[in-house]
């Protein structure tokens, strides 16, 4: 199984604890994990199924080349992690 | 009388209610912590709206019935679609990039035509309608199809935005938008056609006749009397402008202290009353010679009275941004919030303020309400 993460800073917002989901790639991990937590997707992706500007996401630490259509490919036990900058004042 | 003041400031959204003759107290705030761009309460069933901006996390609208706040639909564009495979590329007047991507709520008001409908504005320039208190919205694609709407432009953001709503009382199938940058647009069935009806407003800043184009007009603010809904009134980036017998605008004569300023308010029911925030000018937005005033008109324009009493008269450098100044039904109550976090409330039509605060986060807008 993939788990996927959200920042932490959104669960102030709208609940999003990890889950563990089956997917071969970035984008079907995420779609996966919105499928449980739909409340979740708008904060990550844009309208257009986009990852937000200031959205990343790594792969077992290290971050999508991808981030269009996020199409890396993921291993069996994989940990996807969605982050996002800081920014503002 | 309201008996409520709704604030909604870049860091979350602050209510203040009324605990006698100009005394008013704050509630805990609501989002503390997140901008809150606008805020309308639907006097119909009472909820309240707000729409937030999340920076990362983006554009997000939540709706409170009794205590409880709930996010609802945010508003959202189609994308503009591919043409031989590639993704369209909508541009502004400017050729610059006009992505449809939702960026502010810039003006939510009530649709009188039906219970629960809702009006929305926003930055790109889009304009959407709920039936359902906001569970969804349709865009409203025919204002975005109107061929002078390629000529907006933004002004102060990356992209145009719909930041006045006029509903006319009379009918509720007759709406004004107010556009910055792209003039007043009007509809006469509920959203099906549209044309500009800025004409007779002047952006003295573009060279030549176009600065007569009415697609490319700057009305910060549009606002229309409730009892006389043919009186529009503007602050407009040039100057103080209000419709004529004939629909067209006309600039007013007086010019006290300056004519540059973002916010407007007319009278409900006395169409030749109306009141401003002056600031010095374009290239400097700040209150003139450091004292912040509010202007009224009593006569429909042909004099502006300069009202300061209670509001601070020296060293100030607040600015009163488009949705920071409201006007209670009745007319005598008056609220302001300024970007440096002042609030103020009249309740004898402007001529005495009190000061609420002088340390809210930036006032985006302030509405009155009641509990």
């Amino acid at each position: 199984m993939v788990l996927v993460s959200f920042p932490r800073v959104l669960e102030r917002h709208v609940a999003c604890p990890p889950v563990e989901v089956d997917a071969a790639t970035v984008r079907q991990a995420l779609e996966r994990a919105f499928a449980q937590l739909p409340a979740v997707r708008a904060y990550v992706l844009d309208e257009d199924g986009e990852l937000r500007p200031h959205m990343a996401v790594f792969v077992d630490g290290v971050p999508v080349k991808d981030r269009r259509k996020l199409g890396d490919k993921l291993t069996a036990r994989a940990e996807v992690q969605v982050m996002q900058a800081l920014s503002g004042g | 009388m309201a008996t409520e003041l709704l604030v909604a400031t870049r860091k979350g959204l602050f209510t203040f209610r009324r605990a006698g003759k100009g005394s008013w107290r704050a509630a805990a705030p609501d989002f503390l912590a997140a901008p809150v761009t606008m805020v309308l309460q639907d006097p119909r069933d009472g909820a309240v709206y707000a729409g937030l901006d999340h920076g990362h996390f983006g554009v997000k609208v939540h709706r409170r019935d009794g205590r409880r706040w709930k996010e609802i639909t945010a508003p959202a564009m189609p994308p503009a679609g591919k043409r031989k495979g590639k993704p369209v590329l909508e541009k502004d007047g400017f050729g610059r990039p006009w992505p449809r991507k939702l960026k502010l709520i810039w003006s939510l008001e009530i649709d009188p035509a039906w219970p629960g409908a809702l009006w929305c504005g926003t930055i790109p320039g889009a304009l959407f309608h709920s039936v359902d208190r906001g569970a969804s919205w349709t865009w409203v694609e025919s204002l975005w199809q109107q061929k002078g709407r390629r000529k907006w432009f933004g002004g102060g953001y990356d992209t145009p935005g719909i930041h006045s709503i006029c509903v006319d009382p009379r009918d509720a199938r007759r709406v004004h938008v107010g556009v910055s940058c792209g003039g007043v647009w009007r509809t006469d069935d509920g959203g099906g056609r549209w044309r500009n009806v800025a004409h007779g407003m002047q952006a003295t800043f573009v060279p030549g006749k176009k600065g007569l184009d009415p697609d490319i007009q700057d009305p910060h603010r549009v606002v229309q009397c409730a009892a006389a809904p043919d009186q529009l009134w503007s602050q407009h980036h040039c100057g103080i402008f209000k419709t004529g017998s004939d629909g067209r605008w006309r600039e007013i004569k007086a010019k006290a202290p300056s004519r540059f300023g973002f916010a407007c308010a007319v009278h409900p029911q006395d169409p030749d009353c109306a009141w401003f925030v002056p600031a010095q000018k374009d290239e400097c937005r700040v209150p003139v010679d450091g004292r912040l005033v509010v202007t009224r008109t009593r006569d429909g324009g042909r004099t502006l009275e300069v009202l300061h009493k209670g509001l601070p008269q020296q060293g100030v450098y607040d600015l009163v941004y488009r949705h920071g100044l409201d006007v209670s039904a009745d007319g005598r109550q008056l609220a302001m919030g300024s970007t440096t976090g002042g609030l103020w409330v009249s309740e004898d039509g402007g001529k005495a303020w009190s000061e609420l605060s002088a340390h809210l986060p930036p006032v985006y807008a302030v509405r009155f309400a009641s509990a």
